[in-house]
């Protein structure tokens, strides 16, 4: 079944990035842009940018010029982080960072506080609003734990949790907070084939079920060219290539700067 | 045996967030609150109602307030007797100032002023972290000790630079008698205590803790730092104000500014790291350990009569509680209240672990 990619207007638009640190270029004249629905996976060796990528779009760092449109729009040349999210894009870290003294059904919570009502009194007095909505989003946080396939995890804090676990309460997180897109940073790393295969499942029910738009940068190029749509890539700071998976494969850019070539002997 | 959940079904996400899912807890809980307001009143004297309990709940509350802001949000903080002089100074003014306004009012008022001021001063809070934060809350500690010592407005005027509580009545009634003064506390900690638990176990605790665990994360997910920041700031600050005027209405009656210096912010931080950071049960218990643990050793020593000189005992009291804290917090770093936790872990399976 042919998937459908929403066509026009870019859920997210980066044009003409410029990014440095000092004097280090981390990111040079890039643009990328992502339709709704697609799966893009950004790929490259390390240091070439792809966190960096993630976060300018997440708001944590500022470019230091160009322009990022969020559904055509342009957005405001500095956001903070908590303002990003809010617009609807959620996302993972290469390093998990989870609240590690909270339980895993916390965390999931915790993913849904953007969307709602906070009142200092009402939840003190837990006046019937703020039972009501606890109750309510737990029911959706359930959801996420059923679909996650980790109820049995949930009073666990998830700093006694191992390290596949641990990926997905921090996938479920994201969920919770029912993100138009998502981005994902390095979903796979560390973890084996059954480990991978099920985490790819998710990642594809999300998109295929609930239309999210997907973001992720990876390493594993088995993965990669499965799950992609697109696949964009990095290299010191550039983007090198950007089309469908069979093309970058065959790109010689790609294959000098980052997939190399099987030894004859 | 007797600790057990077999048989105890949560079928709605209601029964399974409440504070007491368990049927034993509600059980001992309610004995608790029965000992506490009906046997100790009758029971206990004068000098345990008036110097040993109301004071420790007085501690308890703000311990609480305390742990809302350093075990809750992560934000150290050694400005808590400044916040809690700031309760006490502000209830002391309104009712000097305006004599109609019932002291309960008042309390709320000094609750109010002192979360203000600690809005202000957890300012910093948005840039700065840990050590470095607690110095810039030690500048709140020092300030606010010299403004009620060096500026009379505060005192009303005092030579000696001491307030003087006016009585408080409500309906007619007086709170003279210790019985009345240690159940009007134990009434607003209880009322407060349970208010708090609230906070923690809704959308706002998780927002603080989420800042406690993993800033970056919390702020890519959606919170607002800032605001979740200076909300803890005024809530912790609120509770160390009502703690203030309690100290200075209820308790002592007097009060001077030196009453809230940096060794009480201390030791109120001791109070917290014992029972626990992040535990609402542990500030209890850890107030409760500070304020009877010096009377325990004083007793205990008695049993040597006289041959310990009274310099000897004061000493050997230091001694003892010093080595007594180094011991807990090498042994279980997390408080008093994970050894409960610890204990009732092992209840439930008591007497067959396998």
């Amino acid at each position: 079944m042919k998937r459908e990619i929403g066509g026009g207007r870019p859920i997210a638009e980066l044009e003409n990035i410029h990014l440095s640190f000092g004097g280090l270029q981390a990111l040079q004249d890039v643009s990328v842009a992502v339709k709704p629905r697609e799966r893009l996976a950004i790929i490259g060796p390390n240091g070439a940018g792809k966190s960096s990528l993630f976060n300018i779009i997440s708001g944590i760092y500022t470019p230091s010029s160009g322009t990022i449109r969020h559904k055509g729009e342009v957005r405001p040349s500095r956001m903070r982080p908590y303002e990003v999210a809010r617009l609807g894009i959620a996302r993972t870290f290469q390093n998990i960072a989870l609240f590690s003294g909270m339980t895993a059904l916390d965390n999931i919570m915790t993913g849904r506080n953007s969307l709602m009502r906070r009142g200092v009194l009402g939840e003190a007095l837990q006046l019937p609003w703020a039972r009501r909505q606890e109750i309510e989003h737990r029911r959706r946080a359930e959801e996420i734990i059923d679909f996650l396939e980790i109820p049995s995890v949930r009073r666990t804090p998830v700093g006694e949790l191992p390290y596949g676990m641990q990926k997905r309460v921090e996938l479920g997180r994201a969920l919770a907070a029912e993100p138009e897109l998502l981005l994902l940073d390095e979903p796979m790393a560390g973890m084996n084939l059954e480990e991978k295969e099920d985490m790819c499942r998710f990642i594809l029910d999300v998109n295929e079920i609930h239309g999210t738009t997907l973001i992720l940068v990876e390493h594993d190029m088995g993965v990669v060219m499965d799950i992609s749509d697109r696949v964009a890539v990095f290299d010191y700071g550039r983007k090198i290539a950007d089309s469908a998976p069979d093309d970058v494969r065959r790109d010689q850019a790609v294959i000098d700067a980052y997939l190399g070539t099987a030894h004859e002997h | 045996m007797f600790y057990r959940e077999t048989g105890q079904y949560k079928t709605t996400y209601a029964a399974d967030r409440a504070i007491f899912p368990i049927r034993q807890d509600r059980v001992a809980m309610a004995i608790l609150l029965m000992i506490a307001f009906v046997a100790i009143p009758l029971v206990a004297n004068e000098y345990w109602l008036r110097s040993v309990l109301t004071p420790v709940l007085v501690f308890s509350l703000a311990a609480i307030g305390l742990n809302i802001l350093t075990g809750y949000t992560g934000q150290l903080s050694l400005g808590t007797a400044a916040f809690m002089a700031v309760g006490a100074f502000a209830a002391y003014n309104l009712e000097v100032r305006v004599p109609e306004v019932p002291f309960l009012v008042s309390f709320v008022v000094a609750g109010l002023a002192a979360a203000g001021v600690g809005i202000l001063f957890g300012l910093p809070s948005l840039r700065i972290k840990g050590f470095y934060l607690a110095v810039a809350t030690l500048a709140a500690q020092f300030f606010i000790e010299w403004l009620f010592t060096h500026v009379p407005w505060f005192t009303n005027y005092s030579t000696s630079g001491v307030i003087t509580a006016p009585p408080m009545t409500l309906l007619g009634f007086s709170f003279e008698s210790a019985e009345s003064r240690y159940l009007l506390t134990l009434c607003i900690v209880v009322v407060m205590a349970v208010m708090a638990k609230n906070m923690v176990r809704s959308e706002l605790g998780r927002a603080w803790m989420a800042v406690r665990d993993m800033d970056i994360a919390a702020e890519a997910i959606g919170i607002n730092l800032m605001k979740t920041k200076l909300t803890a700031f005024a809530v912790s600050s609120f509770y160390c104000g009502v703690a203030g005027a309690l100290w200075a209405y209820v308790y002592l009656g007097t009060v001077e500014p030196q009453a809230f210096d940096v060794l009480r912010s201390f030791e109120i931080l001791f109070m917290v790291i014992i029972g626990g950071l992040g535990s609402i049960l542990g500030s209890f218990l850890g107030a409760g350990f500070i304020v009877l643990l010096p009377i325990f050793i004083a007793n205990a020593s008695g049993v040597f009569g006289d041959a310990l000189s009274a310099e000897t005992i004061a000493h050997l009291e230091f001694v003892i509680f010093g080595g007594l804290i180094i011991v807990f917090l090498v042994v279980e770093p997390l408080g008093l209240a994970r050894l409960w936790q610890i204990v009732k872990e092992k209840l439930r399976l008591w007497p067959f672990p396998y």
